[in-house]
Parts: C-alpha cells; structure tokens; sequence
C-alpha cells in the first residue's frame, strides 16, 4: 500500500493506548503483502517478520507505537452530557470547543462544550478550564444515548488527516502512527532485499501510558538490537530550540543513555553515504520512547532511537512532513541491510 | 440541504461577499427584488399590495479573524473579529482566506509546559496559524495579510434532530427569511441580509432606514446555556424548547404587547417557544428599534449552544418552529389582527 494511503488509514481509525485493535488490523492486512510473517501477541503488539540470510543471529528488532492519546467515557449523566477520563498525557487546555467521536456500538459526534463568551466574567477568561469542568454534549437524551454507548468506551479527537499541501500533513495520531508508517516504508525498501539478520517490525501497544508493548515485545523477540521510531518536537517559536528538530531535515539521531553510540555511529554513517537527511536529538533522560524498555530487556539490547520531526504534539492537529517518515525508513531498511556479525560482535568487545 | 451549505460560507464583518452570493442565488429564480446597499446589506423584497410593510432582519456575518502578520517561519499571526474566547481555538482547524486554504491553530506541546503554565490560558502571544508554509515568502504566496480567517467545522447531523456546525448565528436567521420568502407570504415583505452584526450591531441600523418597515422581526442565533457548569436560574434559553421570544438583551426592550400577541398565536397554533429570560448580549433590534422615530420590533431568537465557539449546536425542530411562528405573525398582519400602530 502507499505510504500517504497507509497513513491516512491509521491516523483516521481509533486506537487508544489497550484498545488497538482497529489499528492493528490495518497494520496486519498491509503488512501481510510485505512480511514473511505477520503475528499478533498477547499484548496486541503486531509483529513482521522478515527473514535474513542467517536466521540463527540475534534478531533486529524495530518498534514503533500504535496506540494514540484520548479519553475513555467516565460519566453519562441524566441528561445525556458525558464527561471523560484522559488516556494518556493531554492539556486540557485543547479540549473546549473540540469535537470528539465516542466509539460505542455505534460511532458518535460528540462536542466539548465551551462557554459562549457572552456568559462569562472577564476573570474567567484569564484561568484554563480544568478538565473536571470538561463535558461532552452529544446532542442527545441519556435514554437513547444508552443504546449507542456506554461508561468505558474509548473516545478519540473528531480529525481526519489532510494535506496542506503534496508533503505536509496534519491529523491525530501521527505520534506515533507516522512512526508505524516509517516501519512501513522500510518494508517496502526491504521487499525485493534479504538482510543479514531477521528483523521484526513491531507495532508496540500501550505505549502512551508506560511503554508497556515493548516490554513483552522485545522479550519474545529476543533482539540483538533494537531501534525504536517515535516522533520529536518540530521547532515552534516560543519553543526552546535545544527541546526541538526541525521539519524536513530528516529523522533526529538520539543521543544519549538509551542509545549505543556504535549503532548511533553506523547510523550517521549510512546516512552519509546514502544521502539522507538526518540530525540530532539529545536527550539526557532516557525515557518517553520504546527505546528505554528494549534497550533493559532480558540480557540487555543495543538500542538506537529516530525521531520524526512533528508539531503539536498531543494535540488533535500534529503536523507532520512525509519526506521525513519516508527518509526514516530508507534509513532503516539500509540499516538492516549492512547490518552484519561485525557490528553485533563489536558492541560486547571490551 | 440549505442551513448546511450556509453555514459553510466563509464570510466575518465586512466580508459578506460570499454568504450574499451565496443567498442571492437561493433567491435569484423568485419573484423577488433583490437589491444591494453600500454597506453591503441585501435586501429582497416580496410585494402583494396594500399591507403593511415587514422587515425580516438577519446577520450574515460570523465570528472568525483577520491575518495579521507572518513570522519567519511562515505561521501566520491572527487577530479576532467579533467575540471569540480565545481559548476555544487551540487545535481548531481554520480556513483562512476566500479560497479556504486549510489553517490550524498549533499549541506547545504538554510536555514541554511547565506545571503551572497549565492553569492559565494560552496567550495571544503563544497562539499562531500554521498553513503548513515553510517560509514567511510561501506564506505570503499562498494568503495576504486582512484575510479572513473562519472555523473549518463541516455541519451534519450528530443525532436524529441535532446539527453541530459553526455560524448558526446568524446562518439559521438567513435560512429561516429564505424560506419565508419563498413560502410567498400574503404581506408585503423584505428580507433583510444585514452585515457586521457581530462588531456592534453595524449594519441594521442602515438596513431599518433605507426599508422602512411597519414592523421588523429579528431572526437571530442565541446561547442556549442548559448546559453543566451553569446552574438553571442562569439558563438564557433551552435547545429544543422553541424559538425564544426575547424580553429584553443588553440593546432592547421588547414591547410586550406585540410580544402578547406573538405568545397568543404561538399558543393558538400549538407552536412552541420559550421566553430569552437573560439580559445577556445585543442583537439587531437594539439598532433597528431606535431608527427615525422608532420602528415596533419583535426578536426572536433560536437557542443554541456554544455559539461563538468552533462547533455549535441547532435542533432543527427549533428552526422549523421559528419558520412557523414568522408565518402565523405575517397571516395574521394581512389579516389586520396583529396590533401594529398602536402597540402602546
């Protein structure tokens, strides 16, 4: 499948950090025309499989997360006004005057309510609205709402993805859906191809909330090295610019605890003899990202992390550009190309 | 269907062009003369003889923005037009321009804010427009600064008789005087499309003089506040419950024997409707009700929630009972019992 295509898909289905599911079997059904092998795990994480010239080396392991930020349904009142429980990290400040889809038996608009500012007191407009104010109004009764949805089930921002223009896209999700879409780039790199090692492409789960996937994931895998794909912050102004990478200067090489400085090395190495854009992302703390949890499994991995560049994140409208996620997939499917024993036997050599 | 594709139209204060475009091509292939003022007021006017003259007031403009300036990175920066709490248009897509090029409104994101930043809003300053321009020259390529800047919220149906969209105030008014008009009531009739209502109530006053009605009834979108976080007592009107018969706002007292009237007809004809039981706001009327020596006006108003916000909500059966009170008002004027020129 296309990547725009492929993209667009994920982005627009709803995938809630432990309520996958319809994301996964978009991954499952594209990846299945790219993969060896295609299997879901008990967690939900969907892992590709495909095949190297030696099967009997340590695995590749590349991650990436399905799920997205949102809400599950905590409360339907009398009449009918719903409120929400966030899944994930969310600044509430976003959500007055948002539109939400709540996924019950049926698919239902909801929207934030938001006080017209007519009603209000001009010290009001100077203090956010707290989430515990935050209600959803779906137009309807809690009788004939009852037979649509019900307490727990997920809610997502009401966005589909669309282009500003051929390269520059903006939806929900995209953290890390882009990620999964680099994944599927790589794939379709490697079709025609046969790596050194076996790699698996995961689609980790639960990441939003503790990076929870890649924990069970990289155990059944047993990676020699891991690499995970997530997304930066794209400068914005008022950002502080060592916090933030720059749109369509390529994926930002992590550097830092979570990383191996030998695959970081190979890495801008490949980057230099292929021409293709990278840059750096220094991080001092090494969580937030799959990395972290690959890199403490079993005996230890050698972990490297990409990061696409994105704006707005967490908020219903990311912004990403889609020569980055291309580029971040050239990279890893040249990556697992030139992968070789070499590399793997160099990062236990003391 | 009419209130959807009219409630997509870009169009905030002294840009109507297109939400006037838009109606005279509703009306074009009606016995109507239609005609334009130099404030940008259009008038459509239904004749039948000797009866008295009626005004149908309603505002084609909306709340949105103006561009105001580019930063290098190419975001632009936008000012309001018109009453908008600037913290409902974080992570809102906009369309700015007359040829709707996608916007959005971007925010630092969460993790880079410090704990407290989070209680207040975000600042004007914090707050740009992103066209997905990499530069300040391919922003300007693709918008100039004064354009217009609209909420790019798509209206549909969320449930069987609720419609969310932005600019039911005052798109319902205008789509409630279009089918008025077309319905060829039995009194001679002008619908008036006024412009920059939401800056100061500008154009109806120009309206009200160049018509010169014998009565003018104010179609308008109100807040229906039935709504969590405010108590009841504060509720101005209820969605669902009817067209409001509005007692009094901030630019007008209604007068109560022409609103009697209204009520005995609304009650004749097991048409719904509620009182505006707040104070809150000005409409069109406050202008229209002071022009010359005075002009007898009535306002009424459809309840809907969250106006003045990306995304607000219409029950249709609202719209329909409005419709049907103006006609049950316009039959009995023809049929002399409506109490015009003596109404104190």
């Amino acid at each position: 499948m296309d990547l725009k295509q492929f993209l667009a898909n994920l982005s627009n289905a709803p995938g809630i950090s432990g309520l996958e599911r319809e994301v996964s079997e978009k991954i499952v059904s594209a990846w299945q025309e790219l993969a060896d092998e295609v299997n879901v795990d008990t967690l939900g994480n969907v892992i590709a499989w495909k095949k190297g010239k030696d099967s009997k080396q340590p695995p590749i392991m590349v991650a990436a997360h399905q799920d997205e930020i949102g809400f599950l349904v905590s409360e339907i009142d009398k009449e009918g006004f719903i409120r929400l429980e966030p899944i994930g990290g969310i600044d509430p400040r976003l959500l007055p005057g948002q539109e939400v889809v709540i996924w019950g038996k049926e698919r239902v608009i909801g929207i934030v309510g938001a006080r017209p500012p007519h009603l209000q007191k001009p010290e009001e407009k100077e203090k956010a609205i707290p989430l515990d104010k935050i209600f959803v109004d779906c137009g309807e009764k809690k009788e004939k709402l009852q037979k649509k949805i019900k307490v727990g089930d997920p809610v997502t921002f009401n966005q589909e993805l669309e282009w500003f223009n051929e390269n520059i896209c903006t939806g929900k999700s995209l953290d890390d859906r882009a990620g999964v879409a680099a994944l599927h780039q790589a794939l379709i790199e490697l079709k025609d191809l046969k790596p050194e090692f076996d790699v698996a492409f995961v689609a980790t789960v639960q990441e939003e909330v503790g990076i929870r996937g890649a924990i069970t994931s990289s155990f059944a895998i047993k990676p020699g090295i891991g690499i995970a794909v997530d997304v930066g912050f794209a400068q914005r102004p008022g950002q502080e610019k060592e916090h933030s990478i720059e749109a369509n200067k390529g994926p930002a090489l992590g550097i830092g605890p979570h990383v191996h400085p030998d695959i970081l090395a190979r890495l801008q190495k490949i980057s230099g003899e292929n021409d293709i854009p990278t840059q750096f992302e220094p991080s001092p703390h090494p969580g937030g990202t799959d990395a972290y949890a690959i890199q403490m499994s079993r005996n230890g991995v050698a972990t490297a992390l990409l990061s696409i560049p994105l704006a707005n994140m967490h908020s219903p409208l990311e912004v990403i550009d889609i020569r980055d996620v291309r580029r971040t997939g050239k990279l890893i499917a040249q990556f697992c190309i030139q992968a070789d024993v070499e590399l793997v036997e160099g990062l236990t050599c003391l | 269907m009419l209130i959807k594709e009219l409630t997509q139209v870009p169009g905030i204060a002294g840009r109507e062009g297109q939400v006037r475009k838009f109606i005279k091509e509703q009306l074009s292939s009606e016995p109507l003369d239609l005609s334009l003022d130099s404030m940008g007021n259009m008038y459509a006017r239904h004749t039948v003889g000797e009866t008295p003259l009626v005004m149908l007031a309603s505002h084609m403009d909306e709340v949105g923005f103006m561009v105001m300036g580019f930063d290098p990175s190419g975001l632009l920066k936008f000012a309001p037009v018109g009453g908008i709490d600037l913290r409902v248009v974080v992570g809102k897509k906009v369309h700015v321009g007359e040829e709707k090029a996608l916007g959005i409104v971007g925010a630092k994101p969460i993790h880079l804010q410090k704990p407290r930043e989070r209680n207040k809003p975000f600042s004007r300053q914090e707050l740009f427009i992103d066209i997905g321009a990499s530069s300040e020259e391919e922003a300007k390529r693709k918008v100039k600064i004064g354009d217009q800047i609209t909420f790019a919220t798509k209206t549909e149906f969320i449930s069987e008789r609720v419609m969310k969209g932005k600019a039911f105030d005052d798109r319902a008014g205008c789509t409630a005087i279009i089918e008025i008009l077309k319905s060829k009531p039995p009194v001679n009739l002008c619908g008036a499309f006024t412009v920059q209502e939401e800056v100061g109530l500008r154009g109806a006053g120009v309206a009200a003089h160049n018509v010169k009605p014998n009565l003018a009834i104010v179609l308008e979108g109100t807040t229906a506040s039935d709504v969590p976080e405010t108590p009841e007592h504060r509720y101005s009107t209820s969605m669902g419950h009817g067209p409001a018969i509005t007692l009094m706002d901030r630019s007008f007292l209604a007068n109560q024997n022409l609103n009697q009237r209204v009520i005995e007809l609304a009650e004749k004809q097991g048409i719904k409707y509620q009182m505006r039981r707040t104070n809150i706001g000005g409409t069109d009327a406050g202008r229209i009700h002071l022009v010359e020596e005075g002009i007898p006006t009535i306002g009424l108003s459809l309840p809907c929630r969250y106006i003045h916000s990306p995304v607000s909500l219409l029950n249709i059966d609202d719209l329909k009972n409005m419709i049907d009170l103006v006609k049950a008002i316009l039959k009995d004027i023809a049929e002399g019992g409506f109490p015009l020129g003596k109404t104190y």
